[in-house]
Parts: C-alpha cells; structure tokens; sequence
C-alpha cells in the first residue's frame, strides 16, 4: 500500500521520526455530553499537536462522531472545554470553527447535491470572499476578479485530487467514492489548519481507500495541516496515523502511538470483547 | 448540426464562468433581446401588450424574485402576493405623499419596503423549516391584506378602499401608450434578471444553495444559515415588490386590495414550479405559461368552437394547473427550464449522437 | 355582572363551536401528516369535494345512500391519490410532497365544481332551525344555542372516540403507529406500507366528509369551504403535527380565541382580525414551543 510506503520512508514504526510537530492546536479537557438521559461522553480529555495525523477510534455508538461534533460546535457538551489555538471554550460557534480554520467531512456525505462538484467546492471559499452583495448583482470589476481568482484556486485542489473529469457533473449523480473526494476538496478549499474527517474512507474498496490514504498523507505533508479523523480500518489508522485515542462507550480508555494502543489491554477488551 | 460547440474553446476561468458560455447561445439571446426591445413595439397590437406582455413581464420579474427564495435558497413562501402588495402600496404612499421624488426612485424605494417587510417575516425562517415557515408566510399574506383593507391610511382613505396610481413619469418620459409600458417592464426585466442571474453564480447565491441542499452542512463550512435566509428573503421580496409596483402602476392602474390575494400568491408559486426551481430561464416560461393559459382558454376555444362558460374555464384552468404541478414535481421537478436544457444537449450532438 | 357574562358565555360558546370544526378538519391533516410525513394542504379541497359530493347526491338518494356513496366516493379519491400521486414520489423530501398536495388542491377544487356545479347549496340534515335557549334562570335572557353546533360537536366527538379506539385497539392502527415511527424499520417487519396510506388517506376523506357535512349545515356548501383549510393550519402548529389530541385541543383554542379576539379587541383594531388572529397566535408560540403542545421533539444528528 502506498501509505505503508510512506510510513517506511518515515521509519518502521516509529511514527514520529522524521514528522515535526508544533505545539498544541487543539485540546479538549473533560468532556462530557449527554442527550435527554443518553450519555454519548464523559470526561473526555486529550490534545492533538499541530502537523500530526491523529486518528479517534472505538466500537460504534463509542462518542467519536459525537466528539468531532463538539469540536467544530454542532454539539455543546455540559461540561468541559475546547481549547483551540490557545482560545478556551465551553460553547463553540460552528461559524466561528470554520472561520477559525476547522473544516469537516462527514460520516454520511454532506454534499449539496443540487450543485455541481465546482460549485461545492467553491463554497468552501465562501469565507475568503468579500464583496458585498451590490458588486455580487453586478458581477463586474473587482467582484469577477474575486470569483476568478477563487476559481483559480479551486481548480488546483480539483487537480490535486484528481476530480478534473467530474467538475460540472451534479454531485448527486456521482458514485459514492467520488462524492466521498469532492467532500475532501470542499474541506480542503477552506484551507483549514484543523481538518476532521469522519469515516473518510467508509464503504470504500481497496484501490479507493488507498487514493483516500495518499490524499490525506499528501495533505499533512504539503499544506501541514492537522488532520483528526474517525476510521474504523485498523489497517489504515495504524499505517497512517501518528497519535490515537479510543473511545468505549463515551469514555477515553487509552491514548498513545500506534504501537502503545494496539498492545493496551483496555483496548483489546473492548474490541474483542472480555468475560467478567 | 447549427447548435455546435466544437471549436469552441474556453482559454480563460472567465469565459468558463460567463452566463452563457455556448457562442450560439449569445448570438440567440443578442437576436431575442433585440428583436423585443425594437421590433416588438412597433409589431404588435394594443391589446396584446396590455393582456399578453405586459402581464407576462411583470409576472415573470415576481417569479424571479420568489424563484431566488423557493428555488434556490429552499424557503417556500406562500405570501408572495402579499409581499407584492407592499411594493404597490408602498410606491402609491410615496407617489401621492413625497411627489416630487423622480418615479423610478419611488419604484426602488418600494422595492426596499418590501425587502423589509420581507425581511421581518422571513426571521421565523431561522427557527423553523418548511410547512411552518409555509404557514409563517401565510400569516404575512393574511395580515398584510387585512392591513391595506381596514387601515384606511395607506389607501389614503379613499372611500371606497381601492386606490388609483398617479401616472408614471421617468425623468421626463411618459409611458402611456401600451408599447411604451410593455418598454418599460421589458426594461426592468432585463435587469433585475441579470442582477438575478449574477447573484446566483456569485458567493451569495452558492450559500443560498447550499442552506437549500443542506442546512447542516453549510452552517459548518462557515455559511451563517441567518445571513443566507434573510438575505434570501430581502433581495426576493425586494424584486417581488418593484414587480408589485409596476403590477399596481402600469398594469393596473387602479387597484383594490384584492389585486393582491392569497390566489396571486400560488398562482407566482405555480409558474416557478412549472417553470423550474431554481431557473432564471424557468421564471419566463413558467409565467409566459401561466399567462397564456387562461387567455388560450377564454380566446382560442371558442375559435375552435369549443363553448364553455366563464365559471367552467375557470375551474378547467385550476385543474389544468393542479395537475401539471403533479405532473411536473413526479416527472421534471426542475420544470420546462430542464426540457429545455435537455432539448439542448439533444441538439447538441444531433445528428450524431453516438 | 350578570349581563356581561351572558354574551361572553355566548361567544365563547360560539367560538369553541367553530373550534370543534377546525379542530375536525386539522384531524385529517394530522392522520396524513403522521402516517406518510405528508402535509396535506389538500385537506380543505377534500372537504369541500366531500361535501359537494354529499349535497348533490342527496337530491337524488335518502341521506343514508347518499352518506354511504359518498364515503365510497371519497375513498375512490384516496385510492387516485395514493396511486397516481404518492406512490410516484415516495423518499421526495417534504417540501416536494407539500407542493405537489398544493397541486392536488387546485385539481380537486377545479374537478369538484366542475362536476357538481360551483352554486350554493343548502345541506338540509332536518336539523331544527330555531335556536335552544339554555341557562335561562340564572342569566337573563339565557344563551342562544343552535342545534347545528351541538349536532356538529357530537358528531366530532363520536368521530374522535371512534378513531381513538381504531387506532389504539386494531391491528391496522398498531401498524399505523409503526408507520409513523419509522417507515423503512415498519417496511421491514412486513407491513405493507402503501396499503397504510391508501387506508389513512381514505379515513382522511372520511373525516373530511363529516367535517363538510358539519361545516355545509352551517354555512352551506360552497367554495369557501376549501378555505376552511387554511384556518386549521395554525390549529395543527398550535397542537403539534403528530397529535391527534392535539388537534382537538388546538381547534377549540384557536376557534375560541378569535371569536373573543374579534369582539373584544377586534374594534380597537379596526375589525376583521378574525383572518390573521390565530396565525399570529400559532407563530408566537412555534417561537417558544416548535413542536406544538403535544408534539414530539426531534433531535437533529449529523
């Protein structure tokens, strides 16, 4: 695999050697979020460096999505913080999220399907744009300089992931690997510094989740951007990914290299299974 | 064979992102744009403009206005009618009451009135979706026709409640002659179909679109759901409501609060279905649709010896319309707009298809 | 004292009367809504075709036959939409299906008077004309009531009950209620799901027909009956889309508050506030309670 490839240029199983690391970007300290009486987290802690690849994983119904949701401000967890880029907070703003550089995909594609590929990802760009709405009606001047040059910049992510061929096509009539990509290129035209990706590689065969892998490795390396995703193959996340932490039951049970986690106990109990 | 866009090639992001990136096309637009701003006055009868284009043109101006709301931001209104109240009441009180500002700005100004009243029944919008922002609108359609009927002021307490426009005059011009009329609506159509058409290729119009496909999704690429729905229901109500002031000043001339009920309210919801959601191009075949129907009806079949009486032709027309709006929504939810297109891509590689 | 009780009382009275009816018509919106997620502006055409229907063969056969005709009739009616309308657009989004029930409107409005004549008709159900006095002792003068009412809000409540018990103790209600959980999860334990529909959509027209007949004594059958529709909207965003009491609830609420409003506040205002009142009335609550007073909450997830 590709991504094996990239990892042995980096040294066989040491994930750190070679990747430079900033400093925090993100960390959430005690998190805990419950709906009606259902708790999906409790006291959930933990932090992600600048530059890493950091993957979240646990059995289904363990908070990841959940988590990811606190993150970017879908969800207001009851207790706990957020404390990104140096700014704490209980209640993020999901405006303020992506304003601020976090930029998602998710679990079940969220595209707009009523709209072709460029167009979704031209909304990525919806916060870099600022002509108001009169240069808008007149489509003339600085404000056709504005969408041009944002084109222009959309089409290099287009080129970079390979989706040339589909840029006019409605979203809606692409095959779901496809779909799964041009949700990638959105995030991407955001130009985040925090990227969360939910399950990018869920129901894809072997060749896709190998294009999704180099993409999300080419990303980390060429832009640096920090990338937190939710990923059920161990394969990939174990390749991939230079940090984990796994959540059972909206709980953290373990947190540490990739090498640390598969070997916790913990964690072998709660994939597996353990008799009491 | 003629409909070609081989050779055609696009250098520039530019020319890729025109509004009508096909040569062919350009030269078609250029010839119809032509054709009506200097043949068509001097071609056509009285009557046809007065029953034929003039509606037809004012009508489709309110459809383009409601298409940006339903069609491309995904809020159903059902008081568009009313919203186009605003507009001619409002250009009546500033005509009759501040008289010496020029017409055209007492036009606009009633435009902006009806962006904000548009604007305040739009704020439901933010915290409610769909059917209950369908029954929002429907309370702004039955407390705005209350309001013009029982408050005498804004009819200017006429005593019989109906109002008559002063006549139009644009900078010194006079439009009184139907030709002249149908010149001016021809005028204003053009551009706020144009300012429509930017608006939806723009930033502003792709996060109408996306607050349309997908809320959630676009409140988390940083599309602040608030700005796109109230700026969706400003800009709309605003072009509804210069439509409704010209519907009240140069269609009608004198107009009773009737002029703009709940039936006028489906009957725009209609052509935009008809026409296609989420179409600038659909807003015109839809109203040119709704527009001749009626007069197909009234006017033709009696030709062809078909006799019926008013109240019959009224209720074919209401099933005519009720079930193609059937028809369409299982069939083309995109209208005749996507016929259109599709006859073009058809035509496109005709006679070749393979 | 005494004397200003009397006619509150009346008006009251009359309001919760028409609220009765509202609260008749906002059942069939509320039947369909939770069985098929349809908003079915449709409703008010149907009880005008309903009751056009009833009038007319009414001049030709005993009210039992023409009842029983008419009931046939309008499940005929629920058949057609069910086939040529819903089936075609299953899994379209809500606001797809609501513009398409539009469409049924206008077809149903433009079909029934073109069939059945677009006069005024007099539903004459034998009903006494003159009015009960009741109370008479202790207010002077008593309060007026009309047989029409009362005749209407029995019928409601025999409706309401008999519905109660159909869809509580019949296997064809618990899977109605399954439905309207779930449609895949219902699908998939074997409940066929257009039968549902056809089932609900043609009590729906049952409803609707009652609903006319009580509305056509009242006012007499003719086109401002479809109009009716658009007063039980704000009934259904008070009581919640999914509640069945809630629409009952809703109804007499709504049909009270605006006869009140009318007369006590209606003059400051000029008159006629009796059109936009309970819209006003809905919306202010949807702002603090969206999901009616007895609707469910939904819980948005990405």
């Amino acid at each position: 695999m590709q991504s094996a490839t990239a990892r042995a240029e980096r040294g066989e199983g040491q994930p750190a050697a070679g990747r430079k690391f900033g400093g925090e970007i993100l960390k959430v300290d005690g998190i805990s979020l419950s709906f009606g009486g259902v708790k999906a987290l409790s006291d959930v802690s933990f932090s992600i460096r600048e530059h890493e690849i950091f993957a979240i994983i646990g059995p289904n119904g363990a908070g990841k999505s959940s988590m990811l949701n606190v993150i970017n401000g879908f969800y207001h967890p009851q207790q706990g913080t957020v404390t990104y880029k140096g700014v704490t907070r209980r209640d993020v703003d999901p405006h303020d999220a992506a304003r601020n550089g976090i930029a998602r995909t998710f679990q079940n594609i969220a595209l707009f399907k009523g709209m072709s590929t460029l167009d979704n990802v031209m909304t990525g760009r919806i916060l870099k744009m600022r002509r108001g709405i009169l240069w808008q009606a007149l489509y003339w001047g600085p404000a056709q300089r504005e969408e041009i040059e944002h084109r222009a910049f959309v089409e290099r992510i287009i080129d970079f992931l390979e989706i040339q061929a589909i840029r006019k096509t409605p979203v809606g009539r692409l095959p779901y690997g496809l779909q799964k990509r041009v949700e990638l290129a959105r995030a991407l035209a955001m130009e985040p510094d925090l990227l969360l990706l939910d399950e990018p590689m869920a129901g894809m065969n072997v060749e896709e989740k190998e294009d999704m892998c180099r993409f999300i490795l080419d990303v980390n390396e060429q832009f640096g951007t920090t990338i937190a995703l939710i990923e059920h193959d161990m394969g990939v996340v174990m390749d991939i990914s230079d940090r984990v932490v796994v959540l059972d039951y909206g709980r953290k049970i373990a947190d540490g290299t990739p090498d640390v986690v598969r070997g916790d106990k913990a964690v072998i109990d709660a994939y597996l299974g353990v008799a009491h | 064979m003629l409909y070609r866009e081989a050779g055609q090639f696009k250098t520039s992001y530019e020319a890729d992102q025109s509004i009508f990136p096909i040569m062919q096309d350009r030269w078609g637009i250029a010839a119809i744009l032509a054709f009506a701003f200097l043949a068509m006055p001097f071609l056509a009868s009285e009557y046809f403009f007065r029953a034929v284009m003039i509606p037809f043109l004012i009508l489709a101006l309110a459809a383009i206005g409601l298409n940006l709301l339903v069609g491309y931001c995904g809020q159903i209104s059902l008081g568009t009618g009313a919203f186009m109240a605003v507009g001619a009441y409002a250009a009546y009180n500033f005509a009759i009451r501040v008289p010496e500002l020029p017409h055209l700005v007492t036009l606009l100004l009633a435009g902006g009135v009806a962006a904000v009243v548009g604007l305040l029944f739009g704020i439901p919008s933010l915290r409610i979706k769909g059917l209950y922002l369908a029954a929002a609108t429907l309370a702004a359609q039955f407390f705005i026709d209350w309001l013009f009927s029982r408050v005498k002021w804004f009819t200017n307490y006429t005593p019989s409640g109906s109002v008559a426009a002063p006549q139009l005059n644009i900078f010194g011009w006079v439009p009184d002659a139907p030709s002249e009329k149908y010149l001016l609506c021809l005028g204003f159509v053009t551009v706020f179909a144009l300012v429509a058409k930017n608006l939806v290729r723009s930033r502003i119009g792709r996060s109408w679109m996306a607050i349309r496909d997908m809320d959630i999704a676009a409140e988390i690429i940083g599309i602040r759901p608030m700005h796109a729905k109230l700026s969706a229901f400003a800009i709309s109500s605003f072009i509804v409501g210069v439509a409704g002031a010209l519907w009240g000043f140069v269609h009608l001339g004198s107009w009773e609060p009737l002029a703009f009920s709940i039936d006028r309210s489906f009957s725009l919801l209609f052509m935009v279905i008809l026409g296609g959601l989420g179409s600038i191009l659909g807003c015109f075949l839809g109203a040119a649709f709704i527009t001749l129907v009626p007069i197909f009806l009234n006017q033709v079949l009696p030709e062809l010896g078909i006799k019926l009486d008013t109240a019959t032709v009224s209720h074919l027309e209401f099933m005519i319309f009720g079930a193609l709006i059937v028809v369409f929504l299982i069939a083309e939810p995109h209208g005749m707009a996507r016929l259109w297109q599709v006859g073009k891509e058809k035509l496109r590689i005709w006679p070749f298809p393979h | 004292m005494l004397e200003e009780i009397g006619p509150f009382l009346e008006v009251l009275l009359g309001g919760l009367m028409a609220g009765v009816l509202y609260a008749l018509v906002a059942l069939g919106f509320v039947l369909i809504f939770k069985a098929s997620g349809v908003f079915n502006f449709a409703q008010g055409a149907m009880v005008l075709f309903a009751a056009l229907t009833l009038v007319r063969l009414m001049e030709v056969l005993p009210f039992v036959l023409a009842f029983a005709a008419s009931c046939a009739i309008m499940v005929a009616l629920a058949f057609a939409i069910e086939r040529l309308v819903l089936r075609p657009l299953v899994n379209q989004e809500g606001l797809i299906l609501f513009m398409a029930t539009i469409g049924i409107t206008f077809f149903i409005d433009g079909f029934g008077q073109t069939l059945w004549g677009s006069d005024i008709y007099t539903l004459e159900l034998g009903l006494p004309k003159s009015p009960w006095i009741i109370l008479d002792p202790p207010l002077p003068g008593g309060i007026l009531v009309s047989p029409v009412d009362v005749f209407a809000a029995v019928t409601a409540g025999a409706l309401v009950a008999g519905l109660a018990v159909f869809f509580n103790r019949t296997k064809v209600g618990r899977a109605l209620r399954a439905v309207a959980d779930d449609h895949q999860a219902a699908q998939s334990v074997g409940i066929p799901l257009n039968t549902i529909w056809l089932i609900v959509w043609s009590v729906a027209g049952v409803v609707a027909l009652v609903a006319g007949m009580a509305w056509g004594t009242k006012l007499g059958v003719q086109f401002s009956l479809a109009l009716v529709a658009l007063k039980a909207i704000p009934v259904i965003i008070l009581g919640g889309l999914t509640s069945i009491p809630g629409a009952i609830v809703g109804g007499l609420i709504i049909g009270a508050g605006e006869k009140l409003a009318e007369v006590y506040i209606g003059p400051a205002f000029g008159g006629g506030i009796e059109n936009w009142f309970a819209y006003v009335v809905a919306l202010l609550f949807l702002l603090f309670r969206p999901q009616g007073l007895f609707g469910e909450r939904i819980i948005e997830r990405v």
